[in-house]
């Protein structure tokens, strides 16, 4: 599995093992080594998903004993939910927002503040990424004022400073369009992290490739299209990796400034989990979901990495012979 | 001559975008400082004027004279103590054996780790949930720095391992034909050597766990006094609803240690999100 490879570019390194020690201190070695980090790991991550599996066959309120085995029902009942159907449309539509909004955004303001010749790019750099760093409940708490309903949030206070007579606008009350507004946040928060990425994916595009191609008479534009950007490309396709990852992992932001709500409007399949599964206390219906999830993501991320990401590692491994 | 105006023209094309959009970026920030200062009408009634009648520290004083902020801030320190520390000793001790040290069921641990990036935490929490309350761990602080720590484990060894499989061979035979042993060579070479790597993997721990908010919620919901910050801002904004000049200067006394973290590791956290590669 080429997991272990994640970065933004590609690099290459040596493969150095180390010498064979004699074999029964390595062994101890490597249980004292690996013991502590591995059961961590396996107690309090990948076992508890394993788990969830057997949990989704069982109606089972979390508290008592596993007895009332249901079979698929749990996941009948899920596929047959309307609201289920609307966080996962949300969700989506959350990713698609991503994917042609936010990255190609941060795309272009790393662009923009560029390889590091602009005066104060640092300064920008923190301003756009400072966020990023901000916790997602201060995140929320800030936009919760912003986008206020009354007349006297900052939105609306600035709206009608520029259109006179503006009736102030409920910006997270209509279910309809509360997820865009979601989105606008979400963005407020995280494109600087695609930004980092995209700015450090830039430092390593020789500029002399560019100059090159800017004396043989290409435009800027053209510079760009056939010179930057396909060199960018193993960071673009992390970037779109990372994103739909992320994406799917959003919960805090939407659910401290609206509970999913209203009407369902910003449920996503997160906040569907905790409220229908968690608060709800339908353990085994909350893990369905969750298997359902985790599945999705699994496949996606194999395939993705497969097919997408693969010849990223090829480069790798071809500059590695090259050296 | 004209492609010196062009050039300035771009230059001033791109100041204006990037200031526009840095203004954008920082107007919810500038406004919750300047309605901390302020009284709630005054804040309502001009959202970026300055104090009327002085600062109103009283904003400010009333918060930090209270013990819940005091005791939540306690709790914080002590989750993202637990899970950096943890985080960084197990996953530099997994680094170093997928590093450094062939043995059978070494790619297997390694792509069972692996799994772990493959998969969005957000569904670990329920079942999560379960084991915490199984092992009693429901209401205890090691409920929500174990968790964490896991969650952040893959990303960790990964990023490590990079780091370490780029100190060369050479240093490590040297050490060895001078008498280290694997666990010298790891304690007084290896760790030395990768404190940039540590440091970026740490100040990125720092970061998630600070700014927990689910798992503490799942876990320490029922006693307030163990709430971390994430969790007392969420509780004192709903005790103040919208008298939100309260409730601003509680958002800038966490917004200013985050930016104070930002501006001291910087190069790290930069090192860290891009898997190490980025400098300057």
């Amino acid at each position: 599995m080429s997991a272990s490879k994640f970065r933004v570019l590609p690099r290459s390194y040596a493969q150095t093992e180390g010498i064979q020690r004699s074999s029964l201190n390595t062994a101890i070695l490597v249980t004292l080594f690996v013991l502590p980090g591995m059961l961590i790991f396996l107690m309090f991550f990948l076992y508890p998903i394993g788990q969830s599996a057997v949990f989704s066959l069982y109606e089972w309120d979390g508290l008592g004993p596993l007895t009332d085995f249901v079979g698929f029902a749990n996941y009948e009942r899920l596929l047959d939910h309307k609201i289920f159907h609307m966080a996962v449309q949300h969700s989506l539509t959350l990713m698609v927002l991503s994917l042609v909004i936010q990255l190609p955004l941060s795309l272009g303001l790393a662009l923009i503040v560029g390889r590091g010749n602009l005066p104060g790019r640092r300064i920008f750099r923190a301003i756009l990424f400072i966020p990023y760093v901000f916790s997602e409940v201060v995140t929320a708490i800030i936009w919760t004022y912003v986008l206020h309903p009354d007349a006297d949030g900052l939105l609306n206070t600035l709206v009608r400073s520029v259109v006179p007579g503006f009736t102030s606008a409920g910006w997270l009350g209509n279910p309809d369009t509360v997820i865009f507004v979601i989105f606008i946040v979400i963005t407020w928060k995280y494109f600087g992290f695609h930004m980092i990425l995209y700015m450090a994916g830039l430092q390593a595009v020789p500029d002399d490739l560019e100059d090159a191609a800017r004396v043989d008479g290409a435009s800027e534009l053209n510079v760009l299209r056939y010179v930057t950007l396909p060199l960018l490309g193993s960071t673009i396709r992390l970037t779109v990796y990372l994103s739909i990852l992320g994406t799917f992992q959003q919960f805090v932001l939407i659910w401290v400034i609206r509970q999913g709500g209203p009407g369902n409007g910003s449920q996503v399949i997160a906040t569907y989990l905790y409220k229908f599964g968690i608060l709800g206390f339908h353990l085994g219906y909350g893990s369905a979901v969750a298997v359902l999830l985790s599945i999705t993501m699994l496949i996606f991320s194999v395939v993705y990495q497969r097919f997408v990401m693969r010849r990223d590692y090829a480069t790798d491994a071809s500059k590695e012979r090259i050296r | 001559m004209t492609a010196q105006r062009g050039l300035s023209l771009t230059l001033l094309l791109r100041y204006t975008i990037l200031i526009l959009v840095c203004v954008v970026m920082m107007a919810p920030v500038a406004t919750a400082f300047l309605g901390s200062i302020r009284t709630t009408g005054e804040f309502l009634s001009s959202p970026f004027g300055l104090p009327q009648s002085g600062i109103r520290w009283e904003n400010y004083t009333n918060i930090l004279n209270g013990t819940g902020f005091w005791r939540s801030l306690v709790n914080s320190l002590l989750i993202t103590a637990g899970v950096t520390f943890l985080n960084i000793t197990c996953a530099s001790m997994l680094a170093l054996v997928f590093s450094r040290i062939r043995f059978t069921g070494r790619n297997l641990l390694f792509n069972l780790l692996s799994l772990g990036l493959l998969v969005p935490v957000v569904v670990a929490i329920l079942p999560i949930f379960i084991q915490l309350r199984r092992l009693g761990l429901i209401g205890n602080l090691l409920g929500v720095v174990l968790p964490l720590a896991a969650f952040g484990l893959p990303g960790s060894t990964v990023i490590l391992r990079g780091f370490f499989m780029n100190i060369p061979s050479e240093l490590e035979d040297a050490a060895y034909i001078d008498g280290c042993t694997t666990l010298g060579f790891f304690y007084h070479i290896l760790l030395p050597l990768s404190r940039p790597a540590l440091m970026a993997v740490a100040v990125i721990q720092v970061i998630n766990s600070w700014n927990d908010y689910f798992v503490s919620l799942l876990v320490l919901l029922p006693d307030p006094n163990q709430w971390p910050l994430p969790l007392g801002i969420q509780q004192f904004q709903g005790q103040y609803g919208t008298d939100w000049a309260p409730i601003m200067a509680y958002v800038t006394l966490l917004i200013i240690p985050a930016i104070v973290f930002y501006m001291f590791t910087e190069k790290y956290i930069v090192t860290g999100l891009t898997g190490g590669e980025l400098k300057g």
